[in-house]
């Protein structure tokens, strides 16, 4: 498939929309050296203390700000993860494992969580970690007043209460056995708590102190002498940079002022290639391209129609011209080849514009004329693949006519508005959320107003499914719905991209987020200090 | 005094041209030449405006002449189009601006008071907030089609037409000239077309000049931030801002629209230096 | 000269009324753009429910005249309130980037304008003749090319080949004056380029422009040489368009320099009210329009009031 050759680990995490939006890559993982000289896994492993790292990301906005509930994009996620702790983390394997948390235990209908807190964790501040404070960090997301994107997630809780200073028992409306996989989101910080209020100043307990921060443009931390961990954060110093513009993020890069980069210029790449200083990681995931069209909006709500456009995209194309190879082909449906309930025995659907003609003509139309609104907004290159979209489309009659909308306020008058648009989603693990919370009748995110009786019945089905081979067969048979009746066109599933030094040292990088999920402070080191 | 009129014009620009400045003839030249493309574009270009007709980036080849862009679309015939879209646009623009914002600045200098205090002030308005924040602002409840495009960037340019023009057209309105003919009883409309215009015309013709290419670059920055012509039309700001990125390696590709957008903006200010040069009535 | 001070007196009421419309029309265009400040913080997770929850918490649930006579009270106190974003202090987040933006329009001006108005009188001391011609197409070359290409050429030269000066600006407090003068070179000459032609080709056309007048011939034959005749006779009759197109580029490098920010990482005003047009967050658009619009409104009299004092007759209008 990829042409570093990939090492795939199937990887469970945590489930929740707010990811679909984010720059992370869940689900497997491959990593390779783009010269070919250095394979990541045999780099040097004995990591070095000291040095001052500095990573410019694509995002980081004025608006930002150090509460948890508001954290958004990659600027604030990998800030938030070098200064705060977590109960839990998801290892470079893609397990689950205590951090804050040292253990927990489910009772036997799952429903309610004890967890153990480890001893001898200090914050920033002095403070010795207790259950108050966890406590009070988790509340942070739950209550009518409160603000956060993971106020959902929480929703299922009953009630929170401490056992002794040392462990949390959560009581939970419904039983849920992936609970602790909530704990280990980037937002679930836990801060130091005074008569039950975080203190939402920064203050945490992760390997790093913030030092200053100037939302949208730089944030600066010193390591934290007392920090638990014995083997993590090696940086004497850390730096997260907000550079906008490719360009400038690859010149940044190039001339040694920062010391990584996430999301490469693709357009480019072969020439970032080149430069034998630099190691260019590329990290397999479940993001996926998409271009949903509103099934109860005239021409869409025939399904030849439908099929006609699926049939008329040249997907290859697509990947080699827009993702230059990184990546994997799509097929109409959202679930990435590396989940175990992929359908395998699904025939991979390819441009046959003899077939699209065919539909065409089925639905009764001889030619046909579509408004595809796009932008970059949806991802870098929306544009582009809308405008090849058009080229192909074209020779099976079908005229497509590109619409540029605004990036801006792109996700409020556009998706989910125009009968037809480009969009993406970072993908979820889990088959069954991402099917109940884009492709199920009446979730808030199905963009396409898809309503499938059988879908929709086999979706709960499965859910209480205990016998795997059986739901693998309820999930095929989901996918071919998906890919024969569904309004999105899935073309392609996109890698995560980043570029480093050569002088940083990582070992096997996790898949759970994009960086090394997030804890490339905490992970990598230089080898040259 | 009386340059302006047409059949004069053209009389003694065809009489002058044999004695134009080798610049000057180079400069019709080039204009001559973009001219010819834009109107013969479909004859000119090998391939389809937006036919992707090889792989990304291919080199510069026999097949593909300077090679092809970063979806695979023929590079040269995306600059043959290119002529044609983006000097229509521009020059439409820069027309309308230059209607818009003239004729309320000579307004304004001519009858000075209050209509000047009320145009004036308006203009400020309008040129006080920063113009790729307003355009950002228009285009993105407007939309971003071409006749809007058009309409609001010849607005937002107009602006600074009119200041200059006001500037000017105040001094030109205050001479002696202009107060004999007051005297004479000349009606204002005689004294702003006769009288003023005339006058001040080599520095918005000059003006002129730059303002067409400030279009080109407010497209291009529009396109930075996201805004901009609808793909797959072919215009250069669109095209460097593309492929822009291939310059930080040293590649030349993205210089070809930059410099075909120079190339225009050294002929036609060159003839317009000529023009200038003539008009102001020096021997030298 | 009291007329002048009586002039400057009348323009600065305006000025006051001018900021009070850009007011009312970045308030309403910013109305006019789909969503608001808490779907745009929510994003794509926003449901209806948490919509509401944050609007009512910031207020947005209030009509919107009521929200702008509220923006009208605080501002005519003085207070320009807080971002609803962040919840942080405005003043307290435009100031140092005010700082910033006026550090880099400074050092861009100071490199630009001398180059312009030298450039512009050596082209028209020696007009029609090579030099002129070379100084004609360098610049209309360069400013033939959008301002990002500008700055990523700089870069490749002076960062990437020649590692002189930094590419991305990055400043703090706590840069020292020597750092900040490195850390902006890339950005400032980029913005002098941008701007360099315009003033340069407006004060050659200006002083050409007068060279066919009666008085010029005069001051020649008197037998001043040429550059005299120019600097001392047509100079100060061409200082009125000449100081127009000059304001108006400094207008630009304080007020229209976001491209040049993103591209090197510099954080201006112009980056914040992007950022906050995105998020709709209106008190900080509000704000930035009117720092940006009062700039304008100041450097346009100075223009207007230079104008003056060139053309005295221009102070008794009739």
């Amino acid at each position: 498939m990829n042409k570093w050759g990939e090492i795939q680990v199937l990887n469970s995490t945590v489930d929740r929309r707010r990811f679909l939006k984010s720059a992370a890559a869940v689900g497997a993982l491959a990593v390779g050296s783009a010269n070919g000289v250095l394979p990541s896994f045999a780099q040097d492993a004995t990591p070095k203390k000291g040095g001052h790292f500095k990573i410019g990301v694509g995002s980081g906005s004025t608006s930002d700000s150090l509460d948890p509930a508001t954290y958004l994009e990659t600027f604030m996620y990998i800030f938030a993860r070098s200064l705060h702790g977590y109960l839990a983390e998801v290892d470079a394997d893609g397990n689950l494992i205590g951090e804050l948390a040292e253990s927990w235990e489910p009772s036997k209908d799952a429903k309610t969580w004890t967890f153990k807190l480890r001893k001898g964790v200090e914050f920033h501040n002095g403070k010795n970690l207790d259950a108050d404070d966890v406590i009070a960090s988790i509340n942070h997301h739950r209550g009518e007043e409160s603000k956060s994107g993971a106020k959902d997630d929480f929703k299922a809780v009953e009630e929170i209460r401490s056992d002794g200073s040392g462990t949390v028992v959560i009581s939970l409306k419904e039983a849920n056995v992936d609970f602790p996989y909530l704990l280990e989101d980037y937002q679930l910080a836990i801060m130091p708590a005074k008569d039950g209020k975080p203190d939402l100043s920064g203050v945490g307990c992760g390997g790093y102190v913030l030092d200053g921060i100037d939302f949208g443009v730089k944030a600066t931390s010193k390591r934290f002498a007392n920090y638990w961990k014995p083997n993590a954060a090696w940086f004497e110093s850390f730096d997260v940079l907000a550079i906008h513009d490719v360009a400038a993020r690859t010149n940044a890069l190039t001339t040694g002022q920062i010391h990584a980069m996430d999301k490469c210029d693709l357009k480019t790449i072969h020439l970032l290639e080149r430069n034998k200083s630099l190691e260019i990681t590329s990290v397999r995931g479940t993001q996926h391209y998409q271009f949903p069209m509103l099934v109860d909006v005239s021409p869409f709500d025939i399904v030849d129609v439908r099929l006609a456009l699926k049939y008329a995209l040249n997907r290859k194309q697509l990947l080699d011209t827009l993702l230059r190879g990184y990546g994997q082909l799509g097929n109409d449906h959202p679930i990435a080849a590396t989940n175990r309930f992929f359908a395998k025995n699904l025939p991979q659907r390819e441009q046959d514009l003899d077939k699209a003609r065919f539909h065409l003509k089925k639905a009764g139309l001889a030619n046909l004329k579509l408004k595809l609104s796009a932008s970059d907004a949806a991802y870098t290159g929306a544009v582009d693949a809308a405008v090849l979209y058009q080229q192909d489309a074209a020779k099976a009659g079908i005229t497509i006519e590109v619409v540029r909308e605004p990036a801006d306020g792109y996700y409020d008058s556009v998706w989910m508005k125009k009968p037809w648009c480009t969009n993406y989603w970072v993908g979820r693990p889990k088959a069954d959320l991402m099917f109940s919370q884009v492709y199920a009748a009446g979730a808030a995110w199905n963009d396409t107003h898809w309503k499938n009786p059988r879908f929709n019945e086999l979706l709960i089905a499965a859910r209480g499914e205990l016998d795997d081979a059986k739901r693998l067969e309820m999930y095929t048979e989901m996918q071919s719905l998906c890919r024969d009746d569904g309004g999105a066109v899935i073309p392609v599933f996109a890698n995560y991209i980043n570029a480093m030094s050569g002088k940083v040292g990582h070992n096997k990088i996790g898949s759970n987020w994009d960086l090394d999920s997030f804890r490339c402070a905490e992970r990598w080191w230089f080898t040259d200090v | 005094m009386t340059m302006l009129h047409p059949p004069r014009i053209i009389k003694t620009g065809a009489s002058k041209f044999v004695s134009a400045p080798l610049s000057a003839k180079f400069g019709i030249a080039v204009i001559t030449l973009y001219v010819l493309t834009a109107l013969l574009a479909p004859h000119l270009a090998p391939y389809g405006e937006a036919e992707i007709v090889g792989t990304q980036f291919e080199p510069w080849s026999a097949r593909f002449w300077l090679g092809t862009d970063n979806l695979g679309r023929d590079m040269f015939t995306r600059l043959v189009f290119g002529a044609r879209n983006t000097i229509g646009i521009a020059l439409m623009t820069t027309i309308f601006a230059f209607s818009i914002g003239a004729s309320a600045g000579l307004t304004a200098a001519t009858f000075g008071g209050w209509t000047d205090q009320i145009l004036s002030r308006l203009i400020d308005v309008l040129m006080s907030i920063p113009q790729l924040i307003f355009a950002l602002l228009l285009l993105s409840i407007f939309g971003t089609s071409i006749p809007t495009l058009i309409i609001v960037i010849a607005v937002l340019d107009s602006t600074s037409v009119f200041r200059l023009t006001r500037a000017v057209g105040v001094n030109a309105a205050a001479s002696d000239y202009v107060e004999v003919a007051r005297l004479r009883g000349e009606g204002p409309i005689w004294i702003m077309t006769r009288e003023i215009l005339p006058n001040i015309a080599p520095t918005l013709i000059a003006e002129f000049g730059l303002r067409f290419c400030f279009v080109f670059l407010l497209i291009s920055g529009l396109s930075f931030l996201g805004l901009g012509i609808q793909p797959p039309t072919a215009d250069w700001g669109s095209m460097v801002r593309d492929t822009a990125t291939l310059i930080v390696y040293g590649d030349v590709t993205p210089l070809l629209p930059a410099g075909a957008i120079a190339l225009l903006a050294v002929g036609i200010n060159m003839v317009v230096d000529w023009f200038l040069h003539s008009a102001s009535g020096l021997k030298d | 000269m009291t007329s002048i001070a009586k002039i400057i007196g009348q323009r600065v009421a305006l000025g006051a009324l001018t900021l009070w419309i850009v007011s009312l029309i970045i308030f309403a265009g910013v109305q006019l753009l789909p969503g608001d400040v808490a779907t745009e913080l929510l994003g794509q997770s926003a449901t209806p429910e948490a919509v509401a929850a944050l609007r009512k918490s910031l207020g947005l649930d209030m009509p919107v005249y009521l929200r702008y006579l509220d923006w009208l009270g605080s501002i005519l106190r003085g207070n320009f309130g807080t971002a609803l974003a962040s919840g942080r202090d405005i003043a307290e987040l435009i100031r140092p980037r005010l700082f910033n933006t006026l550090v880099l329009a400074v050092s861009a001006a100071v490199i630009s304008v001398p180059l312009a108005l030298l450039g512009g009188i050596v082209a028209a001391v020696y007009r029609n003749t090579f030099i002129d011609r070379a100084i004609n197409v360098v610049t209309l070359a360069s400013i033939s090319f959008p301002e990002f290409f500008v700055a990523y050429i700089l870069i490749l030269i002076l960062a990437v080949h020649v590692a002189v000066f930094p590419s991305l600006s990055d400043v703090d407090s706590s840069t020292s004056f020597l750092g900040r003068l490195t850390a902006i070179a890339l950005p400032a000459l980029t913005l002098a380029v941008v701007v360099l032609a315009h003033m340069m080709r407006m004060t050659r056309t200006s002083i050409v422009n007068l060279l066919g007048n009666q008085y010029i011939e005069t001051a020649r034959l008197k037998g001043l040489p040429e550059w005299r005749v120019l600097v001392r006779h047509a100079l100060p009759n061409a200082l009125a368009p000449i100081a127009t197109v000059v304001v108006l580029n400094l207008a630009y490098l304080i007020t229209g320099v976001v491209v040049v920010e993103v591209v090197f990482v510099y954080p201006g005003l112009g980056q914040l009210i992007v950022d906050s047009v995105q998020k709709r967050d209106v008190p900080v658009v509000q704000a930035c329009s009117l720092i940006f619009a009062s700039t304008y409104v100041l450097l346009n009299l100075m223009a207007d009031v230079l104008s003056i004092i060139m053309n005295p007759r221009l102070m008794h209008p009739k």
